[in-house]
């Protein structure tokens, strides 16, 4: 007979919440749809997020003993520092999308509850400490991002978009179900922590390594690193743009996230054999990043090879597998949130007679017509090209730092050159800004959250290098976090 | 009070300059002319109490540079040899600030040229009351910058640009040799401060020092560096060719820098090392021989040039190469006494020239002028003046200076010294002859220029005239008021320290003992050059073409300025073009921009375009692209790691 005890469940209380808040609000959104009318569900969504993050602030820490659920729930401070992260992004992107679903009228109340869910699985893969919880978390995070690309159903490109993500998706989790069992064949575990104690370098069976190959191209799909990122620029480019915001940010961060945690955890004792695959991976992120982006006229289809090259950036941190890799990885993102949220909200605050317009060209003479919406993109741009003393800058600097610390000079090298090209696309769109004349100015009026969406994250990235110390601080526990367990 | 009279241009420099546009064109004339006025009362009281009354002193302002043995600070050395610079450079920039209220009147950036005008006259200051060689340089560039802005001044027009650039990259090889000899001073006296250097020379006069792979006579190397220094802001000989196209700038720029203060700072710098250069009679030869073919060479051009500036030009590195045989002599304090003398005649004669200038409608060619006294009489006049105190006749300041100069070329006994003295008097000759041939073309005969012209001729305003009749005066008197003190009975008092000369190289006080011959010699070819002046260009018009079709070759060369400008554009500029034309073309075009940026650009647009195809829209390929990728990543894994 089988004594059942109830698992330990304070560490997810965020999660536990959200997830009724979720089929609160889909209730809610059922019975008070009225003709797109979905903005109840949206401010619910965004309300419940923040809620969200405040119980990671207060339940989501260290816990003594086993972890939740039997083990498979990890919490810390690294989980909090992601969770968090994840969840200003997903809130943001549900804020920045509001109008633009009301314009586009494609208002659906399922879109917010939809994100809702899809952070949940989020924050399941950041505290992932088994492999079946890891996939859980994936699959519910994927499962949820797919229906949002094809948000607008009467869109073909969006439609088009939606399928390609979601066939793609599907391959990417049967590599990644092929890796777990492989792994779990061969070590005859799951549990993250078992697995740390099997695999400890020594005569590792090639049975394993070709799992953990496929782990590694499973999760490298979610962070649209190359050669597994083709889906990402029509993806990008295809969806509506809130959505692609949302894409850009809190997905990216939760992959990173469960990235560094699986090879720093489970894995570590087999960085000789991962750090050559992430190594490379990185590498082909970055300089695709920074050459395929030169062609592109389509912001949107620029800003997926940027998060592509961006990637490969923190892949860098990744590689070096230490400590100080770690949380450059985690600085990395912060800021890279920041940058990318500020961007998106330019992007989304460019119109023509009331349309959505999305190419470079329609930046051209911005500096005349929204001076400050210039300056705002001029900052994002400069501090995406790693300029000093911008924010970007800095990400780059540890990441960097952190490998050469690890000895991975050529990585490094090959980093900053690659940045260098990099630099090229987005100071173009400077010169769009300032230098070139509009044909049609771009509507005057700006809507209040976008201004403040743009000036705060505006700030942040230009003034980030005097007072870093919060992020860096946080970033440093959260990293030795995953070192000392 | 001393440090009014170098900080109050500084001031009105800054003033002007940066809040010009607020202060508008007449306040901005105000208050530079003002604190120049006011320097130049101060520079003069400087002087009684400095040079007159015997209170030299050093005033430090704070330090420079502390680096081991390397101290400067930034000190004001007030004595005797700088009291009677400050009181030509402040007399002569407060003339030229007045005058240039009426000569600049049409322009339209006056504020930016009175603030050149300020800036140079601070960095001149900084120059000569210098107390150690970096400070000394430091003035040394200021002023090669403010010249080379006055020069370039007029920026719209391509002569200017071009003779700004030749100006500052002529001067840089002088500097060069200058900077070369502090860096060997320091080497060899580890002190840059030159009080200190004076008093250790005479300890270091037998010591060499290994210079381009030989042993030289320590003392004569440094000497020889610093001398191409001031060759080279003197316009001496060799790097002369700047002076002459400098006068594309405005006219009072040419008094007062390339005629009465920045030329002479070689002179200066000279005389301030004199106990240096005392110990090196082959600098001393070497500056001897510079200076009087420098004499020589720029009188026979002079004769030939017809541009009003020109000819002054030319007459200013002739009187230059007087000053540098007098150094060269050893007879500083009468290089000194004729370089104030010169400042105040031929400030006047270029002021005066600016103003015929200004009657003529901005001609500057004496061919088409003449016939203009009756309607100039005061510039005619004034004209007059610098001409005759610069041909050297009795009681004019030239006079005295000159005379003192030849007389101690002559004292010297020396074979040096007598060549340097025949030179000076042919220069004497020529000096009388052009000045004269200059006053009749552009004042006498038959008008030759468009009767438009002549109709606007007219005496230029007060605020020119006066300042011609203050440099006058300067230009009568100096010399008479002067000889005593400088170079006469009271030199030794007057001097004090400022001048070393040692004993048997006295040559100012052996030129009192001349034979009488030597000293009227002189006032004859003075004389025999204007004589000669009225009989060709007066008395007998048309005998100057004869002349010239008789000698055509020399004049020829005379004309075209010994084709020195075509010298060096054969034997520098073109090899430099080429030279630099292979660099950018094939060095820089083809190799490193070919294979730098130019090639990786490429390469990545190249890339992208690639890159951009592989993006093809279709699943399948999206899906392979992923399989391709795990199975790469994989044989890769196991050939290299199959272990």
């Amino acid at each position: 007979m089988m004594t059942t005890t109830l698992p330990v469940m304070m560490p997810a209380m965020a999660e536990i919440f959200l997830a009724a808040a979720g089929m609160a609000l889909l209730m809610y959104g059922v019975f008070t749809q009225r003709d797109g009318q979905s903005e109840g569900t949206a401010w619910g969504t965004i309300v419940a997020m923040l809620v969200a993050a405040g119980l990671v602030i207060i339940y989501g820490g260290p816990v003594a003993g086993e972890p939740a659920f039997y083990g498979q729930f990890a919490t810390g401070h690294f989980t909090q520092f992601a969770k968090v992260l994840i969840l200003v992004g997903a809130a943001v992107a549900v804020w920045m999308s509001v109008r633009y679903m009301r314009a586009e009228s494609s208002n659906r109340f399922e879109f917010p509850v939809l994100v809702l869910f899809a952070t949940i699985g989020m924050l399941v893969m950041v505290s992932a400490n088994d492999l079946i919880a890891l996939y859980m978390g994936i699959e519910l995070q994927s499962l949820s991002l797919y229906v949002i690309a094809s948000i607008r159903r009467d869109s073909l490109r969006a439609t088009e978009a939606g399928l390609k993500y979601f066939v793609l998706g599907a391959v990417s989790s049967g590599m990644l179900l092929y890796a777990c069992s492989l792994i779990y064949g061969f070590s005859g575990t799951t549990q993250f922590a078992g697995l740390a104690t099997v695999l400890t370098g020594e005569a590792t069976p090639l049975g394993l390594i070709v799992g953990l190959v496929f782990l590694i191209s499973g999760l490298a799909f979610k962070i649209s690193a190359v050669p597994f990122h083709m889906w990402t620029p029509d993806v990008y480019e295809g969806a509506p743009t809130p959505v692609t915001a949302l894409f850009a940010v809190a997905p990216k961060i939760a992959a990173v996230c469960l990235i560094l945690r699986t090879m720093m955890g489970p894995f570590g004792g087999l960085i000789a054999d991962w750090q050559q695959v992430i190594t490379l991976i990185s590498i082909a992120s970055m300089v695709l990043g920074a050459i395929a982006a030169i062609q592109q006229t389509n912001l949107k289809r620029l800003m997926a090879y940027s998060s592509i090259g961006h990637m490969g950036f923190a892949l860098v941190g990744v590689a070096a597998g230490n400590q100080a890799g770690a949380q450059a990885v985690l600085i990395y993102m912060a800021i890279y949130l920041f940058m990318n949220v500020g961007t998106f909200a330019v992007i989304l605050s460019m119109r023509k007679e009331g349309r959505y317009v999305e190419n470079i060209a329609d930046l051209a003479g911005l500096n005349k017509s929204h001076p400050l919406m210039a300056l705002a993109m001029l900052i994002f741009m400069f501090s995406m090209a790693g300029i000093p003393p911008l924010a970007g800058f800095f990400s780059k600097w540890y990441v960097f730092f952190a490998a050469i610390e690890a000895g991975l000079f050529g990585l490094a090298v090959i980093g900053v050159l690659a940045s260098v090209v990099g630099a090229f696309y987005y100071i173009r769109i400077i010169k769009v800004m300032y230098f070139d004349e509009a044909e049609a100015p771009l509507d005057s009026k700006i809507s209040r959250e976008m201004r403040i969406i743009m000036g705060f994250t505006a700030v942040v990235s230009l003034l980030f290098f005097i007072l870093p110390a919060p992020v860096v601080d946080q970033a440093a526990a959260a990293a030795q976090t995953l070192f000392t367990n | 009070m001393l440090y009014a009279i170098v900080f109050l241009p500084l001031l009105g420099a800054l003033i002007a300059g940066f809040f010009g546009r607020l202060l508008g064109d007449r306040g901005a004339q105000v208050v530079t002319c003002g604190f120049m006025l006011v320097s130049m009362v101060l520079g003069w009281i400087a002087f009684q109490d400095v040079a007159l009354a015997g209170n030299a002193r050093t005033v430090e302002l704070f330090t420079w540079l502390s680096s081991g043995d390397l101290q400067a600070s930034w000190a004001l050395k007030f004595d005797t040899l700088t009291a009677v610079m400050v009181i030509v450079v402040t007399t002569v920039s407060a003339m030229v600030h007045v005058y240039s209220i009426g000569y600049m009147s049409h322009d339209h950036s006056i504020p930016r040229f009175m603030a050149y005008l300020s800036f140079f006259t601070f960095a001149m200051l900084m120059l000569v009351t210098a107390d150690n060689l970096i400070q000394m340089f430091f003035g040394w560039e200021g002023v090669g910058v403010a010249s080379y802005l006055l020069i370039g001044f007029w920026f719209h027009k391509p002569t200017a640009n071009a003779a700004a650039i030749k100006a500052f990259l002529v001067n840089r090889v002088g500097d060069f040799g200058f900077a070369l000899g502090i860096f060997g001073t320091f080497l060899l006296f580890d002190t840059i401060h030159l009080d200190t250097i004076f008093q250790m020379v005479a300890s270091k006069q037998n010591v060499s020092i290994s210079f381009l792979g030989g042993e030289f006579h320590a003392l004569t190397v440094l000497c020889l560096l610093l001398f191409i220094g001031a060759m080279g802001k003197s316009a001496q000989l060799g790097l002369h060719t700047w002076l002459p196209d400098a006068m594309e700038g405005p006219t009072p720029v040419s008094a007062l820098i390339h005629a009465a203060t920045m030329v002479t700072a070689g002179v200066f710098m000279v005389a301030r090392l004199s106990p240096m250069m005392e110990y090196s009679e082959t600098a001393l030869a070497v500056i001897t021989i510079v200076g009087a073919a420098t004499a020589f060479f720029a009188a026979t051009i002079g004769m030939t040039q017809t541009d009003i500036k020109r000819v002054i030009a030319y007459s200013t590195c002739s009187q230059l190469g007087y000053m540098f045989f007098a150094l060269g002599v050893s007879a500083y304090s009468a290089a000194i006494f004729h370089l104030m003398t010169h400042a105040f005649f031929k400030a006047l004669l270029f002021l005066g020239a600016g103003s015929v200038i200004h009657a003529m409608s901005d001609e500057q060619d004496m061919r088409k002028m003449g016939g203009i006294y009756r309607k100039i009489p005061f510039t005619y006049a004034m004209m007059w003046i610098g001409s005759l105190a610069l041909a050297g006749v009795p009681f004019f300041a030239g006079f005295y200076s000159k005379d003192m100069i030849l007389e101690a070329a002559y004292a010297a006994q020396s074979n040096l010294g007598y060549f340097a003295f025949w030179m000076g008097i042919a220069a004497a000759l020529m000096t009388a002859f052009y000045s004269w041939r200059l006053l009749i073309v552009t004042f006498h005969g038959s008008p030759r220029a468009s009767a438009e012209v002549m109709s606007h001729v007219h005496e230029s305003p007060l605020v020119m005239t006066i300042p011609l009749l203050v440099l006058a005066v300067g230009a009568v008197f100096a010399g008479w008021l002067g000889y005593n003190t400088f170079v006469g009975d009271g030199m030794d008092a007057f001097w004090g320290s400022a001048i070393l000369v040692l004993e048997g190289h006295n040559t100012v006080k052996a030129a009192h003992h001349v034979p009488t011959w030597v000293k009227l010699l002189p006032i004859f070819v003075g004389i025999a050059g204007i004589a000669l002046a009225y009989w060709i260009y007066m008395l007998r018009p048309g005998t100057a073409d004869k002349i010239v079709a008789a000698f055509r070759p020399v004049c020829s060369f005379f004309l075209n300025k010994w084709y020195f400008d075509e010298l060096y554009d054969w034997l520098f500029v073109r090899p430099a073009l080429r030279l630099g034309r292979i660099f950018w073309k094939t060095g820089d075009g083809d190799i490193i921009d070919g294979y730098g940026p130019d090639g990786v650009s490429a390469a990545a647009r190249f890339l992208a375009g690639r890159a951009a195809v592989l993006q093809s829209g279709y699943v399948y390929h999206y899906a392979f692209a992923m399989l391709i990728g795990v199975v790469v990543i994989l044989s890769w894994y196991l050939i290299f790691h199959g272990g």
